[in-house]
């Protein structure tokens, strides 16, 4: 099983804050990767290092077989990084459509044809519809965005990023704030995700942890606490500790 | 030799203005995300203030007093008449209105004091110079000098050691956050503003008898301040210390010397320093 | 609904073509500044309508143009040379947003704004004091007009400029809403909407923004020609910060983001700008008033208010774009 993912001594620091302490751990091809933790432990701060958001005061990242530490966001994307956002991150003015176009267009070189009219582009369309309807959103995509709920806004978030086809996703916390049948039926999407695709994942729900998990890790305070399969994780003494009162 | 202290000094002096204004603009800045347009032309309405009151009493310090008070008494109008309402729409909302105010005090300035350059005679115990060896020192030089050092301790106080200057340090924008802890946010914000407005006002008169008064001068300065705090970095006074006596230096030398191509200098030295740290010198990591 | 659009540019085209035959002298000139001012403003809106770019250093490319074009002209050609001077000046203009552009695009939304208006106030102190070149403070007068004599056409006649005019600007505004209706258009819009997004999505949006700023420069550059041509001098206003902002109260009165505002914003400045001047030297105060009423009052542009009104008037149409 290669390596697709190694991070050694990964730290950052704001001014006197060491948000990230010397972390190091690896991930192979195709592993789906819980990181869990308390709130300020790093998780979102280490998935902006991984994608290039921001760079990091010392360490080294490896990705697809090279050394992407200091590599931009934009080209780990094109190595094949993906990624959705804790905090909805989409188009807000846009339209459930324009917003999926913008993903199947940044592969190509149509996005520097200064001439040719976006509607002049037909098999982007043709791509396009073929991603709203296999959601079942083909019905919604003249709304803008911004004018979506929030269950639906949170889904659009995974559908723009998986209509990619990235070969290693991270996903921070995507069922944040959905209800329970919406959280489940994400779950299932992450589970039939192909065997090629690795899966960084971070969460609070315990529960999804469990059914999506191969492996897991435990950041505190910036630093590693545990790394291992969810069982052993979870008779860590001091992740017990951790957890301990903060039900999920 | 006595030609580079005098410019030394000259740039200094100038550093000292320029400090005082590109302090105000870095702090609300930093604070508020107010890149405030005006305040050039409340130096220069600080300014005339003092030109009027110092013709009217001969006296100087009441001048001085003229411009800091009417000048923070505008700025916290402005800000909390207007400003502060427009915050959510972002930047943009915020240099349009400075700027209309930079235009409307500008223009009134010369409806009122006429387009003719004027200056403010320098109050009579600061009229003399002193002499080292064949070097002449104007007094009212030094003073303002000092009165640099006295701002620059005044302002070091208020953001390192009161509770107003934490708030300003962390950058905090959250209401609810600070309300938690006791403190009122939205008065951090006008106290922000009406501060670096009085030290604006304040500015133009101390400025007045070495630097002048005239219609663009509103501009000249604000370019100048802009050019201090894009290289010292938002929000950073000592960015703006730094920025101020470098750029007051360059000003003085590059005058004298290469009088067609001071601002290119200013430019080049802008560029360079963006080329290495996209946000100024002590400003956050790019 | 592209046959309706197609249909209201038609009118509007047929207006312009024949507003010269009922219009006096001055106000056809009136109408001449209004087009100029008008790929102007619509230049701006690439940057802040559809990109989210605020400039205040748009005057930049306007003047440097200008200048380009006025030295060439007076002092090199002795003349338009087959209009070389004003492409020397879009190129001019190109130039300093690719140079510009280097420095500027990295930093953060103030300091982008900030280091623009610094830069375009720096050519102006530039070419303030460099008297020899541009002839600092009294700037340069005796600019000609192209000879077009072989279509029939004299420039130094008012009408025939406004057709002159009016030529580039049907060419610019049709080429402007190309670009913003155009694939790479739909990634200004997302850059506009979602900078990281976009980054995590694979774009170099460095690049695009790059690419904007040049186009953006390019129309700019050619409204300062054509304006330099009507005046016949250049001066240091050209490069000046009031200018600029000029600019971009057009692009917001107007309506940011829509093309069409921005060169109705333009008209609605120049009517006012020309009307207060007959009344009083003191435009600024107004100016500055408007600037203020504007972002209190209207902050989304007079287009998107017609554009409600005809809504609830049942005139509804689609926007064209995703």
């Amino acid at each position: 099983m290669e390596t697709l993912l190694a991070v050694k001594n990964l730290s950052i620091h704001f001014g006197g804050l060491r948000a990230l302490d010397d972390v190091c751990f690896s991930v192979t091809a195709g592993e789906r990767l819980a990181i869990i933790g308390p709130n300020g432990a790093g998780k979102t701060t280490l998935f902006q290092l991984l994608s290039g958001m921001l760079f990091p005061s010392s360490g080294k990242i490896f990705a697809f077989g090279r050394d992407i530490t200091r590599l931009s966001a934009h080209r780990r994307a094109i190595l094949g990084m993906g990624r959705t956002f804790q905090v909805t991150n989409l188009f807000p003015k846009l339209t459930v459509l324009g917003n999926v176009l913008l993903a199947v267009e940044a592969a190509g070189a149509a996005k520097f044809n200064l001439l040719r009219p976006l509607s002049s582009y037909k098999p982007l369309f043709v791509q396009a519809e073929g991603i709203l309807k296999q959601w079942g959103i083909w019905d919604r995509r003249d709304i803008p965005v911004r004018s979506l709920s929030y269950g639906e806004q949170r889904q659009l978030e995974i559908i723009l990023t998986l209509s990619q086809n990235r070969s290693l996703l991270l996903l921070d916390e995507p069922t944040c704030g959905l209800s329970p049948e919406e959280a489940k039926s994400l779950v299932s999407i992450i589970r039939s995700l192909p065997r090629d695709v690795t899966v960084l994942l971070i969460d609070h729900d315990i529960d999804v942890i469990f059914e999506v998990a191969e492996k897991v890790m435990v950041l505190h305070l910036g630093r590693v606490l545990a790394f291992g399969s969810p069982d052993e994780v979870k008779r860590n003494e001091q992740v017990q500790k951790i957890y301990m009162g903060t039900q999920s | 030799m006595a030609f580079f202290i005098t410019q030394t000094i000259n740039g200094i002096v100038f550093g000292v203005l320029l400090f005082i204004l590109a302090a105000g603009l870095t702090l609300m800045l930093g604070t508020m995300r107010i890149v405030n347009l005006a305040h050039g032309s409340y130096y220069l309405l600080g300014g005339y203030i003092g030109f009027s009151i110092a013709k009217e009493t001969n006296n100087f310090f009441l001048a001085c007093l003229g411009g800091l008070f009417a000048i923070g008494i505008l700025g916290m109008g402005t800000y909390k008449a207007i400003l502060s309402k427009h915050f959510a729409r972002g930047v943009l909302s915020q240099v349009l209105i400075t700027f209309g105010m930079f235009l409307i005090i500008t223009d009134l300035c010369r409806w009122i004091w006429g387009g003719i350059p004027l200056a403010i005679p320098r109050p009579e115990l600061l009229q003399g110079s002193i002499s080292i060896s064949n070097i002449v020192l104007p007094a009212y030089r030094l003073a303002v000098i000092l009165i640099g050092v006295m701002i620059t301790v005044f302002l070091w106080w208020f953001h390192e050691r009161t509770k107003y200057g934490a708030i300003v340090r962390a950058g905090v924008d959250d209401e609810e956050m600070t309300q938690s802890i006791g403190i009122n946010i939205s008065l951090v914000k006008t106290l922000v503003f009406s501060i670096g407005a009085l030290l604006a006002g304040f500015a133009g008169v101390v400025g007045g008898p070495y630097v002048g008064l005239y219609t663009g001068l509103g501009m000249d300065i604000l370019l100048l301040a802009l050019v201090v705090v894009i290289i010292g970095g938002m929000g950073s006074l000592w960015g703006a210390l730094i920025g101020a006596l470098f750029i007051g230096l360059l000003d003085s030398f590059g005058k004298s010397l290469l009088p067609e191509f001071s601002l290119f200098t200013m430019f080049a030295a802008m560029v360079i320093v963006l080329a290495i740290k996209p946000n100024g010198l002590f400003g956050a990591r790019g | 609904m592209m046959g309706f659009l197609y249909l209201r540019m038609a009118m509007v085209t047929a207006l312009l073509a024949v507003c010269p035959l009922f219009l006096s002298s001055f106000y056809t000139g009136l109408m001449i500044l209004m087009l100029i001012f008008a790929i102007f403003a619509m230049s701006l809106d690439i940057l802040q309508g559809f990109t989210g770019l605020t400039s205040l250093g748009h005057a930049a490319f306007w003047g440097t143009s200008a200048y380009i074009m006025g030295i060439l002209n007076v002092k090199v050609f002795k003349g338009c040379y087959y209009g070389a001077d004003l492409i020397a000046g879009v190129l001019s203009a190109a130039v300093v947003a690719s140079i510009l552009g280097l420095i500027v695009l990295r930093s953060r939304e103030i300091y982008f704004l900030m280091i623009l208006l610094a830069s375009s106030m720096m050519l102006w102190g530039i070419a303030f004091k460099w008297r020899s070149l541009t002839g600092g403070d009294d700037g340069l007068p005796g600019i000609s007009r192209p000879d077009l004599s072989l279509i029939g056409l004299d420039l130094g006649r008012t009408t025939h400029y406004y057709y002159f005019v009016l030529f580039f600007f049907i060419v610019s505004a049709i080429l402007m809403y190309l670009v913003v209706h155009s694939s790479f258009g739909h990634t200004l819009l997302g850059i506009r909407e979602g900078e990281t997004r976009m980054r995590s999505l694979g774009y170099n949006v460095w690049l695009q923004k790059y690419i904007a700023f040049i186009v953006s420069a390019i129309f700019a550059g050619l409204a300062g020609g054509l304006i330099t041509y009507y005046n016949g001098f250049v001066n240091p206003s050209d490069l000046h910060l009031v200018t600029s902002a000029e600019a971009l109260i057009m692009v917001i009165l107007g309506g940011a983001g829509t093309l069409i505002g921005p060169a109705i914003g333009a008209g609605i400045i120049i009517l006012i700008k020309n009307i207060v001047s007959g009344y009083t030297e003191h435009w600024m105060i107004i100016l500055g008033a408007i600037y203020i009423l504007t972002v209190i009052f209207a902050p989304q542009g007079v287009y998107h208010l017609f554009e409600q009104w005809l809504r609830k008037e049942g005139l509804v149409w689609k926007r064209s774009s995703p």
